[in-house]
């Protein structure tokens, strides 16, 4: 049961509460369930037990009725408070195990996770590569994924690893996660998708350091190289897609992807929102279909990056 | 030219190509069906039975009548969802080391689409209405509920959206996306068939029907009352059953509009939940589930009702706690619109957002488990006599504490990351809606069906039908708890792991098990039927009940009270029988009864016209049909002639009877 | 539900005896239709809630497309709003004609009443055709996709409110104003009042606020 021994130290922590919240239940539903027994037995007719056809209220019994479940809720409440927080998918992790906290100086991995029809692609934007439906990453490094999707909403869940978050078009979901040992574990979209769900799978390769370089290295010498124009080629509907390498990426693949202007002529989203927030109307830039003028006036760069310079942690429509 | 244009006009995209012939499990099925539909309709020909089902039943607007009706759709219903869900459990036990099972994905996604839409809409919410038109007036002392034709109007609505989820069986096809229809996967773009068309209509129509009646009960609890009924003299089933209307009245609309919001981005271009130009697929999941969980306390309240009924009936026992039961029902009522984002922690929210919702779900097990003690000590010092209705609420007890437990637990947003779609997930919603909701129904079947057909089930095959259930609930859905632990997420048509198989065979075995549950209950009906007379009731109270609907005879007259009751406590009947109540037995009056008419099946079968029409864009048809709907609607407005009274006489002659029954039964 | 008597038992035989168990006059529990319409309109009154959230999510999500305040003529709405706040002071006259037994009365001012809706129905789809061919029509975004959807479903409740009226002319004239009718004319007022508050919600949410900056 890979949920009750995970390899990442977050699935570690989830599995934990599973545990400590099942045993809290228990303290009143073995009770229940034993008194259920014990009262069918006890007073089934024909065994003479006690009768009291008109009893029917008990104002301590019914103080305990109330009051033991809402102990065990504030309980369980707590724990869901504090670990909700600290479990966040969103922040950054703190620790790398029980016993470990992360060290000074050390960056996160920055994975960026797109879910398609219906195959996984994965940028490392840190090593400049791309792959499809193999992601690998070096044990005992926290990883951030950022998370989008091409249109169809899935999950990305590796169950080993952490727990899972949704991916949908046009937004970015983030998650936070580190490997602890080496190994090869299972990655899928625990969201249906469609026809080619049930093999939208893929690998998840835990590496030390060397073997990740190896891995990098191994992609690096594909021949393929990850263009707009190749991109949308993949992102036609396709079960069962093979295991992919691209040795290199366009540096705004992923941005375009995630802004869905992954067309010339398209205006992204994450300027869109800027300009609404700026109150400017779209001709500002002269012709809105221009995306390369826009990025090369320099007073507007600035306008927009500043509009844009949290939307790093801009979260979803839930806040 | 002008020809194609006029076959697009009035088939819109119905072609021969349409007709699955390709598939020999659909074509084999349908020849079952229609084998099956001529020897009924042809065995109604036979018997010249239309004129008495068209009199007697299908215009009828009697609750009673009405009631039975909802529970013959939910029973047929069943089948349906079941041999979905049968079909399910063998494709998942079969398709392991490259085998593709027998299932390809495009009809297995509709396989289980159907199975959750047929399952809630068209199964469980029929047969938690039917049990409540049943019950609801007469343990109110009331003659009908508020709106008698709006009854009628509404039950046929309801069968109008199953026969449009039926057609879809043969004609066409269903949603592939899942029983919620997320868009972007129901979108236009991802869904570009009839599937979803059908999914929106069927459930429009049926949701037409579900409001109305949500309505109907209501008023009827609130102002027709027996005199000195006050609010806290209702029984507990009536109390649930005035809270599932209040949550079905406030949740329903949400449904329509957000369903015909996605109508429109399917059909005229709307940007409400698509990808580009700024819909947001968000806004579509939260409607849902603000619907769609008051929806699941929909179901389970009137359950609870009916267990609250049946263990302090056969427990020979005053209801434990009845205030705090009540208390504890409207509690949940309020929560249940607190909670909906437990549905998608994973969609992103931050951490306080999904805590308060986790916290609020949990603080739902409140008063859930005061319920469940409240029963206990019912039970506690009871006579408990263990009829089968007192079997299921014995399965239910011990089964649904344990659904509630994973559901507390899968409210705890970080196990909810893990345990979120998950087969964990599948089994824990299994268990409590069939360890609640649909023991509860058979609970409610059991114990009032010798008050609608004037004798008692058959014993045996009750226990057979209840032990088969537990027991295939059991190897059914324990197994799918160990594989959401391990990591298997759901709707998966095939696997690669064969150490998961095992697990699935079991599953499969359980749902076999499941099956000849049903079978059972099947016979049940059926042998209770020929040995009606060994098993007649002739008192009206076979089970020495405690409210009033077992002051009048079984079947009860369709006026169910010759002189409305007057209540003095909780338990009417009890305090009745108690002080020696004597029954009139003269005096009659005239009684003032509401006609039966045919407008409600007229208007349902035309808006099931106007539905199948809007499905395949049959643009005229659509047409025609709606201004049909209006003029029909109008048309019956104009009848002011819906009234009529008993005689005197006529009553008497009833009553006279039932003096004759109860004198035979001393 | 006047006879709601709060009995007190003592349990002993002989008070029981004295109970009355039940009616033995023809008991007539209170219509509920007015009661029954009333919450079938809070249902109603949630779609449009549904509707007013949507707007509240998609309502600046112009897509690269025009905004309210470029689109919004407030001079029309401010003429439309009249129209349709008239209109229910004119359902109110007819109320009081009905009160008064007066049934020419009433169906004069029904008849106005249902004018000044058909007056506001047509200024309402005079905007909608403008916006259509101005090329904000409402696949342009997720903004206009809102907007028509819920100033378009309250246009619907008021074009359905019309069909109404017309046809209970028809019954007035036919029966005059027997118990039936009026109970249908109240209902038809609550859903008339309703259309006005909720188009006063319309009104200051959509356009009003649209056309702030």
């Amino acid at each position: 049961m890979v949920l009750m021994s995970p390899s990442g130290d977050v699935a570690a922590q989830q599995r934990d509460l599973i545990l400590w919240s099942t045993f809290l239940m228990l303290l009143v539903i073995v009770p229940v369930i034993i008194m259920a027994v014990v009262f069918a037995i006890r007073y089934r007719a024909g065994n003479d037990a006690t009768y009291k056809p008109d009893w029917d209220h008990s104002t301590v019994l019914e103080l305990v009725i109330w009051g033991a479940p809402l102990l065990i809720i504030i309980a369980l409440g707590a724990m869901t408070w504090v670990s909700t927080h600290k479990l966040d998918p969103y922040r950054p992790l703190e620790r790398i195990d029980a016993g470990r906290p992360v060290p000074e100086g050390v960056e996160p991995l920055v994975i960026e996770v797109v879910s398609l029809d219906w195959k996984w692609l994965f940028f490392y934007p840190e090593q400049g590569i791309a792959t499809v439906n193999e992601l690998a990453a070096p044990v005992d490094r926290p990883i951030r994924f950022k998370i989008t999707s091409e249109r169809v909403m899935n999950s990305f869940f590796i169950p080993a690893l952490a727990g899972q978050i949704y991916s949908m078009a046009g937004m970015e979901t983030k998650l936070h996660a580190v490997i602890n040992k080496p190994g090869v574990y299972d990655g899928f979209s625990a969201n249906y998708s469609g026809a080619g769900f049930s093999e939208m799978r893929f690998k998840f390769h835990g590496l030390s350091d060397a073997d990740f370089d190896a891995w990098v290295a191994k992609v690096k010498a594909s021949p393929k190289t990850l263009t707009h124009d190749i991109y949308r080629e993949l992102a036609l509907p396709s079960q069962s897609h093979r295991v992919t390498y691209y040795a290199s990426a366009d540096d705004t693949l992923y941005h375009d992807i995630l802004n869905r202007c992954l067309n010339e002529g398209d205006v992204c989203m994450d300027e869109m929102m800027a300009f609404t927030e700026l109150g400017l109307p779209m001709c500002i830039a002269g012709d809105p279909q221009d995306r390369k003028a826009r990025r090369e006036d320099n007073e507007l760069r600035e306008l927009l990056d500043l509009t844009m310079a949290d939307d790093s942690d801009r979260r979803s429509l839930n806040q | 030219m002008s020809e194609l244009d006029l076959t697009k006009l009035i088939f819109g995209r119905l072609s021969w190509e349409s007709i699955p012939f390709h598939d020999p499990i659909l074509i084999g099925t349908f020849i079952m069906v229609a084998i099956g539909g001529t020897a009924v309709l042809g065995f109604i020909t036979y018997k010249k039975a239309w004129g008495y089902l068209w009199h007697e039943w299908f215009t009828s607007i009697d609750h009673k009548k009405i009631g039975i009706m909802y529970m013959v759709l939910g029973l047929v219903m069943l089948l349906r969802g079941f041999a979905d869900a049968i079909m399910m459990r063998i494709q998942q036990a079969w398709a392991f080391g490259g085998s593709e099972g027998y299932l390809p994905p495009h009809h297995y996604d509709q396989i289980f689409t159907a199975h959750g839409v047929i399952m809630i809409f068209f199964v469980a919410m029929p047969l938690i209405t039917g049990v409540m038109n049943y019950v609801v007036p007469l343990q109110i002392g009331a003659r009908d509920v508020a709106f008698p034709f709006l009854n009628n109007f509404s039950f046929w609505m309801t069968t109008g959206g199953a026969v449009l989820v039926m057609a879809s069986l043969f004609v066409g096809e269903f949603a592939k996306t899942g029983w919620l229809a997320y868009p972007p996967l129901s979108g236009i773009i991802k869904s570009p068939g009839v599937g979803v068309d059908y999914y929106i209509w069927a459930l429009q129509i049926a949701g037409v029907g579900t409001l109305l009646s949500g309505v109907n009960l209501l008023v009827t609890i609130v102002k027709m009352r027996a005199p000195g009924m006050s609010l806290m003299r209702m029984p507990v089933f009536t109390w649930t059953a005035l809270c599932t209307n209040v949550l079905i009245v406030a949740a329903f609309p949400v449904l329509t509009a957000v369903l015909a919001m996605l109508a429109l981005d399917r059909y005229a271009d709307f940007a409400f939940f698509t990808t580009d130009l700024g819909g947001n697929v968000m806004m579509y999941i939260n409607l849902i589930w603000i619907w769609g969980h008051p929806e699941v306390y929909i179901l389970i309240l009137p359950a609870f009702g009916i267990f609250s009924e049946v263990v302090s009936t056969f427990s020979r026992k005053r209801l434990f706690g009845y205030a705090s039961m009540v208390y504890a029902t409207v509690v949940i009522t309020v929560l249940s619109y607190l909670v909906w984002l437990h549905h998608f922690f994973t969609m992103g929210s931050g951490p306080t957002v999904n805590s308060f919702f986790g916290i609020t779900t949990m603080i739902i097990s409140i008063p859930t488990g005061a319920k469940v003690f409240n029963w206990l000590f019912t039970m506690y010092r009871g006579r408990i006599e263990f009829e089968v209705p007192m079997l299921w609420t014995m399965g239910f007890i011990i089964t649904f504490v344990i659904g509630g437990m994973t559901g507390v637990l899968l409210a705890v947003p970080p196990a909810d990351f893990v345990l979120h779609n998950s087969l964990f997930l599948v089994a824990h919603f299994h268990n409590v809606i069939i360890g609640g909701v649909l023991f509860g129904l058979f609970a409610g079947i059991t114990y009032w069906y010798p008050k609608a057909f004037g004798y008692k089930l058959d014993p045996f095959w009750g226990k057979m039908s209840f032990w088969f259930w537990t027991i295939g609930f059991y190897f059914a859905f324990m197994p799918l708890y160990v594989l959401g632990l391990m990591g298997v997420t759901r709707r998966m048509n095939k696997f690669d792991d064969p150490s998961l198989q095992i697990w699935f065979v079991i599953a499969a075995f359980g749902a076999v098990l499941i099956a000849i549950g049903i079978a059972s209950f099947l016979i049940q009906l059926y042998v209770s039927y020929r040995r009606r007379d060994e098993l007649r009731d002739d008192s009206g109270d076979p089970w020495h009940g405690r409210t009033l609907e077992w002051s009048t005879s079984s079947p009860p007259p369709y006026y169910n009270f010759a002189f409305t009751p007057r209540v003095h406590d909780l338990d009417a009947w009890w305090q009745m029988k108690e002080h020696g109540y004597q029954r009139p037995t003269g005096g009659y009056l005239p009684i003032h009864m509401p006609k039966n008419t045919g407008a409600g099946v007229i208007l349902a079968g035309i808006s099931v016209v106007l539905g199948f029409a809007l499905i395949w864009h049959m643009w005229l048809l659509a047409g025609v049909s709606f201004f049909a709907l209006l003029a029909v609607t109008i048309g019956h407005t104009f009848n002011y002639d819906r009234d009529y009274h008993i005689p005197a006489d006529e009553v008497a002659g009833i009553e006279a009877e039932r003096t004759r029954m109860l004198a035979n039964h001393v | 539900m006047s006879e709601i008597t709060h009995d007190t038992l003592t349990g002993s035989a002989e008070d029981g005896q004295r109970l009355q168990f039940h009616e033995t006059t023809e008991h007539h529990p209170e219509t509920g239709t007015l009661l029954g319409f009333w919450i079938y309109l809070m249902s109603d009154c949630l779609i449009f809630a549904s509707l007013f959230a949507t707007y509240g999510v998609l309502g600046r999500s112009y897509a690269h497309g025009p905004t309210g305040q470029e689109l919004f003529d407030l001079p029309l709405v401010a003429m439309n709003t009249t129209l349709l706040l008239l209109s229910s002071i004119t359902y109110g006259f007819a109320m009081l004609r009905m009160q008064m037994g007066r049934l020419g009365g009433v169906m004069v001012w029904l008849a106005i009443t249902g004018l000044l809706g058909a007056g506001f129905l047509g200024l309402e789809l005079y905007e909608f055709h403008h916006l259509i061919t101005e090329d904000a029509g409402p696949g342009r975004s997720a903004f206009l996709s809102s907007f028509f959807a819920l100033v378009g479903t309250h246009g619907l409740h008021v074009l359905f409110g019309i069909v109404w009226l017309v046809t209970l002319l028809f019954q007035l004239k036919k029966h005059g104003l027997i118990a039936e009718n009026r109970r249908r004319l109240f209902c038809l007022s609550m859903f008339w009042h309703f259309l006005d508050v909720v188009w006063i919600g319309v009104f200051t949410f959509v356009y009003l606020m649209g056309v702030l900056p």
